[in-house]
């Protein structure tokens, strides 16, 4: 698989970054490196290997149906400075 | 003084909290200009420090680390995204060590959402925080700022810090002081600001292992606000077992790479003790592959949620959704924030999934599988807890990113499979600390500390 500057740029973008020419210049052979560094992990047999998608083993934990007490309105907006109504504000969609 | 020391004294009236808290903070400010401990101070403890509860840790002064949440207190886990955030709850082990009357006495330095192995990597415009033994040297990271206050601060105080792949044992002993990083699920994440939230833990750090055993126990049990809680009760770790204990050496651990002086101080620390070697391939191989493409996986889904809208940065409502979005974080996300996003979300796209992300949780399994074989054995199992002493920063300067990644080859293991691990003292090579790696089956904290106190 070729690392090259478009696949980095279109991994910044779905990730919501916008690299400068510099960023990019800096972080292309430094991925290229890092992901081939990674890609050894394919040699690793893993035939019939379930993935551990945590290092325990857990159970769901379901808790009663209660009504309990939660973030309030107040609290909830108080560390944003774009609000209206009781609402957080957001950037155009269209 | 041990931390049970000066809350007897504290109890008794020998030691005034407020006096104290007042003094604590004047040392840390003082320590600060030179050494760049510190994030924030809570500038409201001494006034806090007078209406505390008579508990386990009455009047002890406590630092926490920038991702763990304290109610009112700015929480940025070290990055400029966060700035001017104050949340509006505390984490379950904040809450555990004020109710039984510890003093948040502010937040500690770190890499960026824990992002690095030396705390260098800092927040865009943020200080990066200098070994207590030497200014020329890192403190090791992510928990940088709570290993050398622990070290560097004359007055008893304790350390809440944060774990994903090394960010406790690292720091530690590079600083030269004990870092405990319970089993994963052992210490409730609620209130944790998520890195990898697979692999996330919170532990503590102190200069006495008495002290860590005191906390570990206050602040370990379950929580049903983190649903990777496990169900098991808080154990008696300021109880002294005599236990004899089975260990186990990681021959891969003392092999190439490794400085000499570490070895030496490593051998040294077991004294008399009988251990055997046991070898761990699979886990020095690919444990740093499988750990990086996990946790660089999770963190940018979890760094998704800093857009500029509720918390933290914001800037100027202008242009659409993604615009906005991507303005704030590209101006706000540091260099290394940037590289982990790009490369976790690498590893998750269509088409590299099953390649990279799919690929290294199999992994993981057979390196839990590696480890238990042993734990089958043995109570203990012992590497360094790093290779070399703490670099300088002229040393990390000339490291490219996968050399850095490439230090976390001792802690990843224990780190990516859950273990709990604790990181000692073992010694001193060219007047710096070199450290040794405890390691026990999941949920045997008990077992560690006593372990730890045996070799005290």
């Amino acid at each position: 698989m070729e690392v090259d500057k478009e696949l980095l740029k279109h991994v910044a973008e779905v990730a919501r970054l916008e690299l400068t020419e510099k960023e990019i210049r800096e972080f292309l052979p430094q991925l290229k490196e890092i992901i081939e560094a990674f890609s050894e992990i394919q040699k690793v047999d893993t035939k019939n290997t379930r993935p551990s998608y945590h290092p325990v083993e857990l159970k769901n934990h379901v808790r009663e149906d209660r009504a309990a007490s939660c973030l309030t309105n107040e609290d909830a907006l108080k560390n944003t400075e774009h609000r209206k109504d009781g609402y957080f504000r957001g950037p155009r969609i269209l | 003084m041990n931390a049970a020391e000066f809350v007897r004294q504290a109890k008794s009236g020998k030691i005034d909290p407020v006096k104290n808290t007042k003094k604590f903070l004047e040392e840390s400010k003082k320590i600060d200009s030179d050494y760049h401990y510190f994030l924030k101070f809570n500038e409201d403890a001494p006034k806090q420090a007078k209406e505390l509860k008579k508990g386990r840790l009455y009047g002890l002064p406590v630092s926490v680390k920038d991702c763990i949440c304290v109610k009112g207190l700015e929480s940025r886990a070290g990055s400029k995204i966060l700035e001017g955030y104050e949340p509006v709850f505390d984490a379950a082990a904040i809450e555990k060590i004020k109710a039984e009357g510890g003093v948040i006495v502010g937040k500690t330095a770190q890499d960026v959402f824990g992002f690095g192995s030396f705390n260098v990597n800092v927040g865009i415009g943020y200080k990066v925080p200098k070994n207590p033994f030497d200014k020329t040297r890192a403190t090791g990271g992510s928990s940088g700022g709570a290993a050398g206050m622990v070290q560097k601060s004359e007055l008893p105080h304790i350390a809440i810090s944060e774990s994903t792949g090394g960010s406790i044992a690292a720091p530690a002993c590079y600083c030269g002081v004990y870092g405990m990083t319970p089993t994963y699920g052992r210490v409730s994440r609620y209130g944790l600001m998520d890195y990898a939230n697979s692999m996330d833990k919170i532990g503590v750090m102190a200069k006495d292992i008495e002290d860590v055993a005191l906390v570990m126990e206050i602040i370990s049990g379950y929580d049903e606000r983190d649903s990777t809680s496990k169900d098991l009760p808080a154990e008696k770790y300021t109880e002294k077992s005599d236990s004899r204990f089975r260990v186990a050496v990681v021959k891969e651990s003392l092999g190439k790479g490794v400085e000499q002086d570490v070895k030496k101080n490593l051998i040294a620390k077991l004294g008399k003790l009988k251990y055997e070697e046991v070898s761990l391939p699979l886990t020095f191989r690919y444990g740093i592959q499988a750990y990086y493409l996990i946790s660089l996986s999770e963190a940018s889904t979890n760094l998704a949620k800093y857009c500029g809208m509720r918390y933290g940065k914001h800037e100027k409502l202008e242009g659409n959704f993604n615009e906005y979005f991507s303005g704030v974080r590209s101006k706000n996300f540091s260099k290394e924030e940037k590289r982990r996003i790009i490369l976790g979300t690498f590893a998750r796209m269509s088409g590299f999934r099953d390649a990279f992300y799919m690929k290294a949780l199999q992994v993981r399994t057979k390196i839990i599988e590696e480890y238990r074989q042993h734990f089958r054995k043995y109570d203990i199992v012992v590497t360094p807890a790093m290779p070399n002493i703490a670099p300088k920063f002229s040393e990390i300067d000339k490291m490219t990113p996968l050399e850095n990644y490439m230090m976390d080859i001792m802690t990843v293991g224990p780190n990516l499979a859950g273990f709990p691990h604790l990181s000692m003292p073992s010694g001193f090579s060219k007047g710096m600390p070199t450290g040794m790696l405890i390691i026990a089956d999941h949920f045997q904290e008990k077992k560690i500390i006593d372990f730890a106190r045996s070799l005290k």
